[in-house]
């Protein structure tokens, strides 16, 4: 299995350490998912992400090589900028979902998900030859550290040189954080406000302690990746794996507006999608909320009316620290979907009944 | 690590422990298996009357991320089930061993107790693992 530059110091605040796409991170420390649930909503959230991928896509047509490749359109953003993006096969089936940075006219950052990373780099390369723009796995030489949740703006600023007032949501800069030369997002997974620094490798574990040290007055705490689940369904944003895989395109998903059919350059997926636009998706993506206390689970089935044959299943599901209710994301078909219609969950050997709900669960600022 | 392995109760191989009161047995979780789960959420028990066979399933422990089955340590019938646990499930990682009980048991035959692990045992199998 492999290992973040990080994995001495979780194991020192405690952290329980399982694989997770082939590499040992904490699924949670000392505090447990709760606590550290509460303190990305409330305060703040440390997370290591060094298991992510950091793909540099560099050339004098890095752009239009991306906008071939992915689903959006990487020209038009500009320097400093950011966008979620997915790359999909040709039949408009996912293969991953990613953030994409614009650091030049000419350097990209794709940043996609670890289990993903080796499929998404041979893929960008594929779909880029004959154009000038390379390709640089640097995945292994960088790491990601997430400081989320309310206070973060506050932490970090007290402990970089970039004025962070000025730095938007989805936008990046160069700066240093702590003394460390980093690349400072202003992205993430929580819902919350935060920021993501990349960092070479070694130098994750000064920015982790720095970080701790500077933000234990504010209640900065370390977070594990059994909060960034939770955090990350609340706030109702697809997990690859779950919500989002081959067998799921982006209108399913509720993530159309993602997808430039409009663009100038031809990118792969086009006809199919273009197709899902106009005939609408087989399925679509729905919160529920489900009554009493038992947790809907990643493949349970959905019925309504009482029927045996199911008509959709769970993706995700998990009692929501910050709601106190059992949540769940489902595919459902679009005639089911309606908000307010009743299902009922089959978990373990009952049916448990759930609304749909709007989603996003929870929307910061909105409690 | 060390974790709490009372002397005076008994175990199984699945982390639950059972107090002998006379003809009766209480029955929970170890402190061990609550710090595995991790946040104990949800906790489903059986009906008073329920009678349960050694080994059978009783119930089921929900974390934040994942779902395990309770087993009953011995033979015996329900005669209680924690209902605390329905409103304070955390109860069950504050204090496994007190208020975080889940079944006591009218048991079948009091004297099977000796067939179940006796703390020693116990804290060897957690050390291995």
């Amino acid at each position: 299995m492999r290992q973040t530059a990080l994995v001495e110091a979780h194991r020192q605040a405690g952290g329980r350490l399982i694989d997770f796409a082939g590499w040992e991170m904490p699924v949670q420390y000392r505090s447990g998912i709760l606590e550290e649930h509460r303190a990305v909503r409330e305060r703040a959230g440390l997370f290591d992400l060094s298991h992510m991928g950091e793909l540099w896509v560099i050339g004098s047509q890095a752009g239009e090589a991306l906008a071939g490749a992915l689903v959006t359109d990487p020209p038009r953003l500009a320097v400093g900028r950011a966008h979620y993006s997915m790359i999909c096969a040709e039949d408009g089936g996912i293969i991953d979902d990613l953030i994409v940075y614009r650091l030049a006219e000419e350097r990209f950052l794709v940043v996609p998900n670890a289990s993903n990373r080796e499929a998404v780099a041979d893929l960008l390369r594929e779909r880029m030859a004959g154009r000038d723009a390379g390709v640089d796995d640097a995945s292994l030489r960088t790491s990601l550290v997430a400081i989320q949740g309310p206070r973060a703006a506050s932490i970090l600023s007290a402990q970089s040189d970039v004025d962070l007032d000025a730095l938007r949501y989805y936008s990046i800069v160069e700066g240093h954080a702590c003394g460390i030369p980093a690349l400072i997002a202003r992205t993430g997974y929580t819902g919350e406000d935060g920021f993501e620094l990349f960092v070479e490798w070694d130098r994750a574990v000064p920015l982790w302690q720095g970080l701790l040290d500077a933000g234990a007055t504010e209640g900065l705490i370390p977070a594990g990746l059994g909060a960034r689940d939770t955090l990350r369904l609340e706030a109702g944003m697809p997990l690859y794996g779950n919500e989002l895989d081959l067998q799921t395109n982006p209108f399913d998903a509720g993530l159309g507006r993602v997808v430039k059919l409009d663009k100038a350059v031809d990118f792969v997926g086009r006809d199919a999608l273009t197709r899902i636009a106009e005939a609408g998706p087989a399925k679509v993506l729905v919160g529920l909320r489900l009554t009493g206390r038992a947790i809907a689970r990643h493949g349970n089935a959905v019925h309504r009316g009482g029927e045996q044959q199911p008509i959709g299943v769970v993706t995700s599901g998990a009692p929501s620290p910050s709601l106190g209710v059992p949540i769940a994301m489902a595919y459902l078909p679009p005639a089911d979907a309606e908000v307010g219609t009743m299902v009922e969950v089959a978990v373990r050997q009952a049916r448990v009944e759930a609304e749909v709900v709007p989603l996003p669960f929870y929307r910061r600022g909105a409690a | 690590m060390t974790v709490e392995i009372p002397e005076d109760l008994r175990y199984t191989e699945d982390h639950e422990w059972l107090r002998l009161e006379g003809e009766e047995g209480i029955v929970g979780i170890t402190a061990y298996a609550a710090g595995e789960l991790g946040d104990v959420v949800f906790v489903e028990l059986p009906a008073v009357g329920t009678a349960l066979e050694k080994s059978q399933s009783f119930g089921v422990i929900e974390s934040v991320k994942t779902a395990s089955d309770l087993y009953s340590p011995l033979a015996g019938e329900v005669v209680a089930v924690n209902e605390r646990l329905a409103e304070h499930p955390e109860l069950v990682n504050d204090d496994p061993y007190g208020e975080g009980w889940m079944v006591r048991l009218k048991l079948a035959d009091p004297s099977a107790v000796d067939d179940l692990q006796a703390a020693a045992d116990y804290s060897r199998l957690v050390e291995a693992g």
